[in-house]
Protein backbone atom coordinates (compact mmCIF):
# COMPACT_ATOMS: atom_id res chain seq x y z
CA UNK A 1 0.00 0.00 0.00
CA UNK A 2 2.90 2.25 0.58
CA UNK A 3 4.23 2.13 -2.71
CA UNK A 4 1.08 2.80 -3.92
CA UNK A 5 0.26 6.46 -2.17
CA UNK A 6 4.63 7.18 -3.07
CA UNK A 7 3.60 6.57 -6.30
CA UNK A 8 0.97 8.54 -6.64
CA UNK A 9 2.07 11.45 -5.69
CA UNK A 10 5.23 10.70 -8.23
CA UNK A 11 2.38 10.19 -11.26
CA UNK A 12 1.19 13.74 -9.86
CA UNK A 13 4.04 15.60 -9.81
CA UNK A 14 5.27 14.77 -13.54
CA UNK A 15 2.01 15.15 -14.71
CA UNK A 16 2.09 18.41 -13.22
CA UNK A 17 5.35 19.76 -14.34
CA UNK A 18 4.68 18.05 -18.16
CA UNK A 19 1.25 19.78 -18.60
CA UNK A 20 3.14 22.77 -17.98
CA UNK A 21 5.99 22.20 -20.39
CA UNK A 22 3.28 21.15 -23.10
CA UNK A 23 4.56 17.53 -23.15
CA UNK A 24 3.12 14.88 -25.66
CA UNK A 25 4.42 12.07 -23.99
CA UNK A 26 6.89 11.28 -20.60
CA UNK A 27 9.34 8.86 -21.50
CA UNK A 28 11.13 8.22 -18.15
CA UNK A 29 11.05 9.53 -14.94
CA UNK A 30 14.80 9.98 -12.79
CA UNK A 31 14.16 9.56 -8.98
CA UNK A 32 16.98 9.54 -6.31
CA UNK A 33 15.88 7.51 -3.56
CA UNK A 34 17.91 6.78 0.06
CA UNK A 35 18.85 3.74 0.70
CA UNK A 36 16.86 3.48 4.21
CA UNK A 37 13.96 3.41 1.84
CA UNK A 38 12.24 0.43 1.90
CA UNK A 39 10.69 0.90 -1.35
CA UNK A 40 11.21 -1.46 -4.40
CA UNK A 41 12.17 -0.85 -7.17
CA UNK A 42 10.12 -3.05 -8.99
CA UNK A 43 7.05 -2.52 -7.15
CA UNK A 44 7.33 0.94 -7.50
CA UNK A 45 7.35 0.52 -11.46
CA UNK A 46 3.87 -1.65 -10.86
CA UNK A 47 2.50 0.58 -9.25
CA UNK A 48 3.57 3.20 -11.84
CA UNK A 49 2.20 1.44 -14.91
CA UNK A 50 -1.21 0.51 -13.19
CA UNK A 51 -1.73 4.43 -11.94
CA UNK A 52 -0.47 5.56 -15.41
CA UNK A 53 -2.92 3.70 -17.68
CA UNK A 54 -4.25 6.26 -20.45
CA UNK A 55 -2.07 9.28 -18.90
CA UNK A 56 1.09 10.64 -21.18
CA UNK A 57 2.66 9.19 -18.79
CA UNK A 58 1.82 5.97 -19.91
CA UNK A 59 4.83 3.20 -20.68
CA UNK A 60 7.27 5.57 -18.66
CA UNK A 61 10.28 4.15 -17.16
CA UNK A 62 11.61 4.94 -13.73
CA UNK A 63 15.37 5.30 -13.40
CA UNK A 64 15.81 4.94 -9.85
CA UNK A 65 19.44 6.24 -8.34
CA UNK A 66 19.84 4.65 -5.08
CA UNK A 67 21.48 7.83 -2.60
CA UNK A 68 24.01 5.83 -0.28
CA UNK A 69 23.53 6.28 3.99
CA UNK A 70 25.97 8.74 4.39
CA UNK A 71 26.77 9.85 8.38
CA UNK A 72 29.38 12.34 9.93
CA UNK A 73 31.43 11.34 13.46
CA UNK A 74 30.46 13.60 16.15
CA UNK A 75 33.87 13.02 17.02
CA UNK A 76 35.88 13.95 14.34
CA UNK A 77 33.47 15.24 11.29
CA UNK A 78 34.59 12.37 9.02
CA UNK A 79 32.18 11.82 6.80
CA UNK A 80 31.64 7.81 5.79
CA UNK A 81 29.11 5.46 4.23
CA UNK A 82 27.12 3.14 5.92
CA UNK A 83 25.98 -0.21 4.48
CA UNK A 84 22.77 -0.57 6.93
CA UNK A 85 22.08 -4.35 5.77
CA UNK A 86 25.55 -5.75 7.13
CA UNK A 87 26.53 -2.84 9.58
CA UNK A 88 25.81 -3.74 12.97
CA UNK A 89 27.72 -0.85 14.77
CA UNK A 90 28.51 2.00 13.21
CA UNK A 91 32.14 2.72 13.96
CA UNK A 92 33.84 5.60 12.49
CA UNK A 93 37.11 4.59 10.45
CA UNK A 94 39.16 7.38 11.20
CA UNK A 95 39.04 7.70 14.42
CA UNK A 96 37.04 4.47 16.20
CA UNK A 97 34.18 6.75 17.70
CA UNK A 98 30.31 5.39 17.65
CA UNK A 99 28.57 7.90 17.88
CA UNK A 100 27.24 9.67 14.17
CA UNK A 101 24.81 12.15 12.25
CA UNK A 102 22.62 10.91 9.43
CA UNK A 103 23.55 12.72 6.36
CA UNK A 104 22.24 11.29 3.81
CA UNK A 105 19.79 8.36 2.82
CA UNK A 106 15.95 9.24 3.24
CA UNK A 107 15.63 11.21 0.54
CA UNK A 108 12.84 10.87 -1.93
CA UNK A 109 13.56 13.22 -4.72
CA UNK A 110 12.20 13.47 -8.54
CA UNK A 111 15.18 14.99 -10.40
CA UNK A 112 13.62 15.33 -14.00
CA UNK A 113 11.75 13.50 -16.28
CA UNK A 114 12.68 12.39 -20.53
CA UNK A 115 9.73 13.91 -22.38
CA UNK A 116 8.94 14.40 -25.70
CA UNK B 1 17.43 10.01 -29.23
CA UNK B 2 16.14 12.41 -31.21
CA UNK B 3 13.17 14.58 -29.77
CA UNK B 4 14.02 13.39 -26.22
CA UNK B 5 14.09 16.50 -23.87
CA UNK B 6 14.75 16.47 -20.35
CA UNK B 7 12.49 18.92 -17.70
CA UNK B 8 14.08 19.14 -14.55
CA UNK B 9 11.46 18.53 -11.73
CA UNK B 10 13.57 18.95 -8.27
CA UNK B 11 10.49 18.09 -6.17
CA UNK B 12 10.52 16.15 -3.13
CA UNK B 13 7.92 13.46 -3.36
CA UNK B 14 6.05 13.74 -0.53
CA UNK B 15 6.32 17.48 -0.79
CA UNK B 16 2.39 17.43 -0.49
CA UNK B 17 2.70 15.50 2.73
CA UNK B 18 5.28 18.04 3.78
CA UNK B 19 2.82 20.73 3.06
CA UNK B 20 -0.32 19.74 4.82
CA UNK B 21 2.10 18.16 8.40
CA UNK B 22 3.75 22.27 8.22
CA UNK B 23 0.07 23.42 8.25
CA UNK B 24 -1.24 21.46 10.88
CA UNK B 25 2.16 22.28 12.99
CA UNK B 26 1.33 26.12 12.73
CA UNK B 27 -2.50 25.50 13.29
CA UNK B 28 -1.17 23.70 16.69
CA UNK B 29 1.51 26.68 17.81
CA UNK B 30 -1.69 28.91 17.29
CA UNK B 31 -3.78 26.66 19.99
CA UNK B 32 -0.56 25.83 21.58
CA UNK B 33 -1.44 22.14 21.61
CA UNK B 34 1.43 19.50 21.46
CA UNK B 35 1.06 16.34 19.36
CA UNK B 36 2.75 13.80 19.55
CA UNK B 37 2.80 10.79 17.19
CA UNK B 38 2.70 7.11 18.44
CA UNK B 39 4.55 4.25 16.46
CA UNK B 40 4.71 0.87 16.98
CA UNK B 41 4.67 -2.94 15.84
CA UNK B 42 1.07 -4.17 16.44
CA UNK B 43 0.87 -5.99 19.95
CA UNK B 44 3.68 -3.54 21.07
CA UNK B 45 1.66 -2.12 23.58
CA UNK B 46 0.49 1.80 21.92
CA UNK B 47 -2.93 1.37 23.17
CA UNK B 48 -2.07 0.00 26.95
CA UNK B 49 0.50 3.00 26.97
CA UNK B 50 -1.87 5.48 25.98
CA UNK B 51 -4.14 4.03 28.70
CA UNK B 52 -1.32 4.38 30.82
CA UNK B 53 -0.13 7.92 30.54
CA UNK B 54 -3.35 9.34 30.60
CA UNK B 55 -3.38 7.74 34.06
CA UNK B 56 0.11 9.40 35.23
CA UNK B 57 -1.18 12.70 33.67
CA UNK B 58 -4.82 12.79 34.62
CA UNK B 59 -5.14 16.58 36.41
CA UNK B 60 -1.59 17.44 35.14
CA UNK B 61 -2.40 17.92 31.06
CA UNK B 62 -5.50 17.91 29.25
CA UNK B 63 -4.93 14.95 26.64
CA UNK B 64 -6.77 13.94 23.68
CA UNK B 65 -6.55 10.60 21.75
CA UNK B 66 -6.44 10.33 17.73
CA UNK B 67 -6.69 6.64 17.01
CA UNK B 68 -5.61 5.16 13.60
CA UNK B 69 -6.25 1.38 12.58
CA UNK B 70 -7.34 0.09 9.13
CA UNK B 71 -10.39 -0.74 10.11
CA UNK B 72 -11.50 -0.98 13.88
CA UNK B 73 -13.04 0.82 16.49
CA UNK B 74 -11.34 -1.76 19.36
CA UNK B 75 -8.71 1.29 20.29
CA UNK B 76 -10.79 3.87 20.33
CA UNK B 77 -13.45 2.27 22.29
CA UNK B 78 -11.23 1.78 25.37
CA UNK B 79 -9.06 4.97 25.42
CA UNK B 80 -12.85 6.83 25.12
CA UNK B 81 -13.68 4.84 28.00
CA UNK B 82 -11.44 6.56 30.09
CA UNK B 83 -13.08 9.96 29.18
CA UNK B 84 -10.71 11.75 27.29
CA UNK B 85 -11.70 13.68 24.06
CA UNK B 86 -10.94 10.46 21.33
CA UNK B 87 -11.14 10.35 17.72
CA UNK B 88 -11.30 7.63 15.79
CA UNK B 89 -9.21 7.68 12.32
CA UNK B 90 -9.72 4.52 9.47
CA UNK B 91 -7.13 4.73 7.27
CA UNK B 92 -9.27 2.32 5.09
CA UNK B 93 -6.46 -0.48 4.13
CA UNK B 94 -3.73 2.64 3.95
CA UNK B 95 -0.67 1.43 6.04
CA UNK B 96 0.16 4.40 7.85
CA UNK B 97 -1.34 8.00 8.40
CA UNK B 98 -0.39 11.17 6.77
CA UNK B 99 -0.86 14.47 7.81
CA UNK B 100 -4.11 15.04 6.42
CA UNK B 101 -5.14 12.25 8.37
CA UNK B 102 -4.18 13.52 11.25
CA UNK B 103 -5.43 17.20 10.05
CA UNK B 104 -8.95 16.04 9.61
CA UNK B 105 -8.82 13.98 13.81
CA UNK B 106 -7.57 17.39 15.05
CA UNK B 107 -10.63 18.95 13.38
CA UNK B 108 -13.21 16.71 15.54
CA UNK B 109 -11.01 17.90 18.40
CA UNK B 110 -11.78 21.01 20.95
CA UNK B 111 -8.28 22.39 20.54
CA UNK B 112 -8.75 25.17 22.86
CA UNK B 113 -9.63 22.85 25.75
CA UNK B 114 -6.36 20.66 25.16
CA UNK B 115 -3.14 20.56 26.08
CA UNK B 116 -1.66 17.84 24.11
CA UNK B 117 -2.73 15.18 21.74
CA UNK B 118 -1.18 11.56 21.01
CA UNK B 119 -1.69 10.20 17.55
CA UNK B 120 -1.65 6.58 17.70
CA UNK B 121 -0.51 5.21 14.16
CA UNK B 122 -1.30 2.27 12.16
CA UNK B 123 1.14 -0.89 13.80
CA UNK B 124 3.84 -1.06 11.81
CA UNK B 125 7.91 -0.13 12.02
CA UNK B 126 8.33 0.46 8.24
CA UNK B 127 5.60 2.88 6.57
CA UNK B 128 5.06 5.24 9.69
CA UNK B 129 8.54 6.18 9.75
CA UNK B 130 8.57 7.76 6.21
CA UNK B 131 5.54 9.96 6.90
CA UNK B 132 5.42 13.44 8.29
CA UNK B 133 2.36 13.74 10.10
CA UNK B 134 2.00 17.09 11.69
CA UNK B 135 3.42 16.19 15.26
CA UNK B 136 6.15 17.78 16.90
CA UNK B 137 7.83 14.84 18.32
CA UNK B 138 7.80 11.14 17.18
CA UNK B 139 7.73 8.49 19.99
CA UNK B 140 7.83 4.84 18.92
CA UNK B 141 7.77 1.80 21.48
CA UNK B 142 9.41 -1.38 20.65
CA UNK B 143 8.18 -4.65 23.33
CA UNK B 144 10.97 -6.92 24.91
CA UNK B 145 9.56 -9.93 22.80
CA UNK B 146 10.26 -8.48 19.15
CA UNK B 147 13.73 -8.62 20.19
CA UNK B 148 16.82 -6.49 20.90
CA UNK B 149 17.36 -6.95 16.91
CA UNK B 150 14.97 -4.49 15.30
CA UNK B 151 16.91 -1.01 14.99
CA UNK B 152 18.94 -3.68 12.09
CA UNK B 153 16.39 -4.38 10.46
CA UNK B 154 14.08 -0.88 10.57
CA UNK B 155 17.00 1.53 10.91
CA UNK B 156 14.25 4.08 9.61
CA UNK B 157 12.20 4.73 12.49
CA UNK B 158 14.92 4.91 15.09
CA UNK B 159 16.61 7.98 12.97
CA UNK B 160 12.98 9.61 12.94
CA UNK B 161 12.12 9.36 16.86
CA UNK B 162 13.01 11.40 19.45
CA UNK B 163 11.85 8.80 22.34
CA UNK B 164 11.94 5.02 22.54
CA UNK B 165 9.73 2.97 24.91
CA UNK B 166 10.71 -0.33 25.53
CA UNK B 167 7.92 -2.01 26.76
CA UNK B 168 7.07 -5.50 28.27
CA UNK B 169 10.33 -5.38 30.50
CA UNK B 170 8.56 -7.70 33.36
CA UNK B 171 9.47 -10.21 30.19
CA UNK B 172 12.88 -9.68 30.65
CA UNK B 173 13.88 -12.25 32.15
CA UNK B 174 11.98 -14.98 30.35
CA UNK B 175 14.19 -13.61 26.97
CA UNK B 176 17.35 -13.53 25.37
CA UNK B 177 16.37 -9.88 24.86
CA UNK B 178 19.57 -7.95 25.57
CA UNK B 179 18.90 -4.19 26.71
CA UNK B 180 22.62 -3.01 26.21
CA UNK B 181 23.00 -4.34 22.54
CA UNK B 182 19.41 -2.69 21.96
CA UNK B 183 20.66 0.77 23.66
CA UNK B 184 24.00 0.51 21.54
CA UNK B 185 21.96 -0.21 18.51
CA UNK B 186 20.07 2.76 18.68
CA UNK B 187 22.02 5.23 19.84
CA UNK B 188 24.34 4.02 16.55
CA UNK B 189 21.41 5.39 14.54
CA UNK B 190 20.03 8.11 17.13
CA UNK B 191 22.01 9.31 19.57
CA UNK B 192 19.55 11.70 20.97
CA UNK B 193 17.40 8.89 21.56
CA UNK B 194 15.65 8.95 24.79
CA UNK B 195 14.72 5.56 26.24
CA UNK B 196 12.60 4.92 28.79
CA UNK B 197 12.27 1.08 30.22
CA UNK B 198 8.21 0.40 31.20
CA UNK B 199 5.74 -2.66 31.48
CA UNK B 200 2.66 -1.50 30.78
CA UNK B 201 1.73 -4.04 33.10
CA UNK B 202 3.37 -3.52 36.53
CA UNK B 203 3.64 0.17 35.66
CA UNK B 204 7.42 0.21 36.06
CA UNK B 205 8.90 2.96 34.37
CA UNK B 206 5.61 4.93 33.79
CA UNK B 207 6.28 8.17 35.91
CA UNK B 208 9.72 8.58 33.94
CA UNK B 209 8.15 8.11 30.48
CA UNK B 210 5.49 10.89 31.62
CA UNK B 211 7.24 13.28 33.58
CA UNK B 212 9.24 13.79 30.31
CA UNK B 213 6.39 14.39 28.02
CA UNK B 214 4.78 16.57 30.77
CA UNK B 215 8.09 18.62 30.54
CA UNK B 216 8.22 18.23 26.72
CA UNK B 217 4.26 19.54 26.49
CA UNK B 218 4.45 22.58 29.30
CA UNK B 219 7.74 23.64 27.63
CA UNK B 220 5.99 23.76 24.39
CA UNK B 221 2.64 25.33 25.62
CA UNK B 222 4.10 27.61 28.41
CA UNK B 223 0.69 26.49 30.26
Amino acid sequence: MHELAVTKSILDIVLRHAVANGVEKIMAVQLRVGELSDLEDEWMQNYFDYLSKETIAEGARLKIERTPVVVRCDNCSHEFRVNMKETKDIVCPECGGTKSQLLSGREYFIKNIEVI
Amino acid sequence: MEGIRLIEVKEEILSDNKEAANLLRDRLAESRTYLVNLMASPGSGKTSLILRTLEALSGKLRMGVIEADIDSMVDSEKVAAQGVPTVQIRTGGFCHVDASMVAKGIDALDLSALDCVVVENVGNLVCPAEVDTGALKNVMILSVPEGDDKPLKYPLIFTVCDALIVNKVDYLGLSDFDMNALKQRVRNLNPRMHIFEVSCKTGQGIDAWAGWLHREVTGFTGR
